[in-house]
């Protein structure tokens, strides 16, 4: 069930590349029936989880049990199998990326993008690594869709971005496969540490082979680390990030900062939290600090931006780091206890990453829509477009005050999370922190004003209409999720907060 | 010889008689009809690959009364090069057919693939000296095929450093038999130790600079890029392919017959070596333009990259080996790929030339992407499994500084890589005139290419019951086989 969840992309993919000649629409048919298919499934395994995790094929994990899991042999001589399933922490993520591959074919539905068919095929392709990343309980599994998500951006981005376009691919590519390569050494550490050798997620986990040799746990836990910061990202490894966002067309960068982004976050939560738990906690405050430094530089670097699209990628650097500090900081709760300030912070992480995945999904599709438009991003080129675009207005709005943390929406359900488990834990490190709220909400405000308010003022040349319906049908439910998780946590949290729970007491064992 | 050792020795054998046939047959063949040495040189490498099948069913044993070690090391070697040599004769058919000398370009190569099983099966010095002078002799003369300026300079480099060399495996091979009393590798494992370890050791090293050389490593690689660039394209192909096969191979053969006190020394001079090629081979990639000195350089780093297993066997033989020999098939079907591409455009000599390959030819464009990617090591093709399981037994065997310097490197060497991959994406630009990529592509060579992109995917996801084989047969490679 969910291998099908996870290579149902990639048959699409398959199928278009097998088929020449298809006509524009035809692709973009494909395109979208093939998400919307999987989007059902994920609905499906959803629901089967919240009814009887045990019934669906689950297991004892290590967040929670884990349901729908399949564990075949794969290379079996190095101890790597084809395991995968979901429990509370990836179930989540796994929606959000059917939810925000969707929102990118339909899209995608009126773009112009020259050579429709291996644009489709690539997303697709992406979404089946994505996908397969959430699920994946297996660390070379894991590490083989985190490179291929890699690769595959890559040719999205040299392929169908603007500006410099293979100068920001080649610079993601070399960033992000220099981490996946540190990552790869760790992994390794791990594999070798353990008895019997394996890579197996769970089983590290149980054994956590690394606990009691300070040294090689600290080694161990700086290669996986490093790996995960640069896909993150956090400062200092973010350099990558602004380039590539700014050249790459506008549903790979919502892809980009939506789910890519969330593979080196969740890897944290996935891999170093619950298999590296002693050196965690002996580096738990100088990572929260690492947090909150990726929290005040992008908000701060946000801040003097005058490209929208790059302004909304230095956000990413900040919300990005809200997630770090929250499991930085549960990391700092005293060894053996069972503190409800770490459960907080852990669960805080854990909804940002979905919020953040929604909520610049949005702002970036947005960001297209302002550069099909008016052909650039310089935010000084427009002003008063809440007249003529009210549609695009709104939802403008709707999603910066989702990213500034209103109350009401998904990103304050997370932030609030966060601060509240912070504060009590690291308060010296979370407290700055606070101050990044204050300049992202005077950012988003600020370019709120400066392109929807005032009097009407364009690239000279261009006319802007309002959000089409494609757009708009795009762009909504993201917004709608964002406002249902922020009015009723619950839906979210049910999932999600017993597996937070569970990774706080593995962490503070 | 008995019966025994000819059915032992059946790939080895019908390589040679179809050497012999073809170069018997082609001399009376009008030059359009050459294509039977081919289909006679494609039969052989079939035979040998179903011989091979047969072989691997049965356990290890030495042939030749002890001088030729049948085992999972020559199974594995044997199904690479003649999977490699099958490709590479296929890929120059394009080139080749209708060549006034095509037949002898067959005839070279098989005997030269022979060479390369007999070093992988040497179980002992002589016949290692014998399988270097195999493999390397017809070589010389298929580097300088073309008859042109650059195929005679990169020949007479190749020729000369290789009599260099040749000489140091015989040196060697005397000081050996000096000090250990013998030159068959278990008899080996018996004297050396009580040996002078001064000499025993200047004999082991004079023997590995020659394989090194076979396999193009630091610091004998200086003819690896001009033979890549002044030999026929698929011929490039086989010499940065599959002597490594053999050398590989002989060089862990070696190992295990050095006393076990002189292992530290000799794992970390490998591990010197290794870390020596992967380091130059990648830097040096860089500044290339020409897609050929680009894959030569690879090669070089390549090299580095298998030669970690081999340091390692030292220590941490059960991964070692096993890795060795899957990176060695994965690297011979991904490295014949990639030249199989330049095969098929024979005049995009220079990086920019590649320009708009994807908008023409898809296919071709795709399967070098993946032959390429499959060079970096990115998953799911084979190389990234061979990478990961030398990776594994390198940092098993206590080398940790050395897999931190290949991941580096590994990381480095996508930059070249990007260089050649990124052109094939790019439209051309007007006029199309510096643009060698719309001209006519060649079938064979682009099918081959096509095919050995799907089969490094195709190895790379059947990793588990390939490396489960391999690594049943270990320890394969020891002197305790009698």
């Amino acid at each position: 069930m969910l291998s099908a969840v996870v290579f149902l992309p990639l048959l699409a993919a398959g199928v278009l590349m097998a088929l020449p000649g298809l006509a524009r629409r035809a692709v973009q048919a494909v395109w979208v029936a093939a998400a919307a298919a999987d989007l059902a499934l994920v609905a499906v395994v959803w629901a089967g989880y919240l009814g009887a995790p045990a019934a669906v094929g689950g297991g004892a994990g290590f967040a929670g049990p884990i349901a729908y899991e399949t564990d075949l042999a794969w290379i079996p001589s190095v101890g790597s199998g084809y395991h995968i399933g979901v429990d509370g922490l990836s179930l989540p993520l796994v929606a959000m990326t059917a939810v925000l591959f969707l929102a990118c074919a339909v899209y995608s539905l009126r773009a112009r993008q020259p050579r429709p068919r291996g644009y489709a095929a690539l997303f697709l392709a992406l979404q089946t690594a994505s996908t397969g990343l959430f699920a994946a309980l297996d660390l070379l599994l894991f590490f083989v869709f985190f490179d291929l998500s890699i690769a595959l951006m890559y040719f999205v981005i040299a392929g169908w971005g603007h500006g410099d376009p293979a100068g920001s691919a080649l610079r993601f590519f070399l960033y992000t496969f220099v981490g996946s390569l540190a990552l790869l050494v760790g992994f390794i550490a791990l594999y070798l540490a353990a008895d019997p050798h394996t890579f197996d997620m769970v089983e590290l986990a149980r054994q956590t082979p690394l606990d009691g040799r300070a040294a090689a746990g600290g080694a161990v836990l700086l290669a996986v680390g490093a790996g995960l910061a640069v896909k993150t990202p956090l400062v200092p490894f973010h350099t990558w990030l602004p380039p590539a966002h700014t050249d790459a067309p506008a549903a790979g960068s919502a892809i980009l900062a939506g789910v890519l982004l969330k593979m080196g976050a969740y890897g944290f939560a996935r891999i170093a939290l619950p298999i590296l738990p002693e050196a965690w906690r002996a580096w738990a405050p100088a990572i929260a600090v690492l947090g909150t430094v990726s929290v005040l530089y992008g908000a701060l670097v946000a801040l003097a931006q005058n490209d929208f699209k790059r302004m909304v990628a230095y956000t990413s650097v900040n919300h990005m780091g809200y997630v770090v500090l929250g499991l930085g900081a549960a990391g700092t709760a005293a060894a053996g206890s069972a503190s409800a300030s770490a459960e907080l912070a852990i669960s805080g992480a854990a909804v940002q990453l979905v919020s953040h995945g929604l909520l610049t999904g949005a702002l970036f599709l947005l960001a297209g829509v302002l550069h099909e438009r008016g052909g650039v991003y310089d935010m000084g080129a427009y002003g008063g477009l809440a007249a003529p675009a009210p549609r695009f207005a709104a939802l403008l709005t709707a999603a910066a005050f989702g990213s500034l943390g209103l109350p009401g929406l998904s990103g304050f359900i997370a932030e609030f999370q966060v601060f509240t488990g912070g504060l009590g834990l690291a308060p010296a490190a979370t407290a700055p922190a606070l101050l990044g709220i204050l300049i992202t909400a005077a950012l988003l405000l600020r370019a709120m004003q400066r392109i929807l308010l005032g009097g009407l003022r364009l690239p000279s040349g261009t006319g802007f209409a309002d959000l089409r319906a494609e757009e708009t049908a795009a762009v909504v439910p993201l917004l709608a999720l964002s406002v249902v998780i922020g009015l009723v946590p619950r839906t979210l949290l049910d999932v999600l907060a017993p597996a937070a729970d569970a990774l706080a007491v593995l962490v503070l064992r | 010889m008995t019966t025994t050792t000819l059915i032992a020795l059946a790939p080895e054998t019908a390589l040679a008689l179809a050497a012999v046939a073809g170069l018997l047959v082609g001399g009376w063949l009008p030059r359009r009809r050459q294509w039977a040495v081919r289909a006679l040189a494609l039969a052989a490498v079939a035979a040998g690959l179903v011989a091979t099948g047969f072989a691997a069913a049965g356990p290890a044993h030495t042939a030749a009364s002890g001088s030729y070690a049948v085992d999972i090391g020559l199974h594995a070697a044997r199904a690479a090069v003649l999977a490699g040599t099958g490709l590479v004769v296929l890929a120059g058919t394009d080139g080749l057919a209708g060549d006034r000398r095509e037949s002898e370009a067959y005839v070279l190569l098989l005997l030269a693939a022979a060479g390369a099983l007999v070093m992988a099966g040497a179980n002992g010095l002589l016949l290692l000296v014998m399988g270097y002078l195999l493999a390397s002799v017809p070589l010389y003369a298929l580097v300088a095929f073309g008859k042109d300026a650059r195929g005679t300079e990169a020949g007479l480099k190749y020729f000369l450093l290789g009599a260099l060399f040749s000489v140091a495996l015989l040196g060697g091979t005397t000081v050996l038999l000096a000090v250990g009393g013998a030159t068959g590798y278990p008899a080996l494992a018996v004297g050396l130790p009580g040996a002078h370890p001064a000499a025993a050791a200047a004999g082991a090293v004079a023997v590995l600079a020659a394989l090194l050389f076979k396999a193009g490593a630091v610091p004998a690689h200086f003819w690896v890029p001009d033979a890549a660039e002044g030999a026929p394209a698929p011929v490039a192909a086989f010499i940065t392919t599959v002597p490594k096969i053999g050398a590989l191979v002989a060089a862990c053969r070696l190992g295990a017959a050095l006393p076990q006190e002189a292992m530290g020394n000799w794992s970390l001079l490998v591990a010197a070596v290794s870390a020596a090629a992967m380091v130059l081979g990648n830097l040096a990639a860089f500044a290339q333009d020409g897609v050929r000195r680009l894959l030569a350089y690879s090669a070089v780093g390549q090299v580095g990259f298998l030669l970690m297993a081999v340091a390692a066997s030292a220590r941490a033989q059960e991964t070692a080996l096993p890795g060795l020999l899957y990176y060695l098939a994965a690297y011979t079907l991904t490295n014949v790929g990639a030249f199989a591409a330049v095969c098929a455009l024979p005049r995009a000599e220079r990086l920019d030339q590649w320009r708009g390959l994807f908008g023409r030819r898809p296919w071709l464009a795709l399967s070098l992407v993946v032959c390429l990617l499959g060079l970096v090591g990115t998953p799911p093709t084979a190389v990234f499994v061979g990478k990961l399981t030398v990776f594994t037994a390198a940092f098993d065997a206590g080398l940790v500084w050395l897999v931190v310097l290949a991941a580096a490197t590994t990381a480095a060497s996508l930059f070249y890589y990007l260089r050649w991959i990124l052109p094939l994406f790019q439209t051309s630009r007007e006029g199309g005139a510096d643009s060698a990529a719309s001209g006519p592509a060649g079938r064979w060579s682009s099918a081959v290419a096509i095919a050995a992109a799907a089969l490094s995917l195709l190895l790379g996801v059947a990793a588990g019951p390939v490396l489960d084989w391999l690594g049943s047969g270990v320890p394969g490679i020891s002197p305790s086989i009698l």
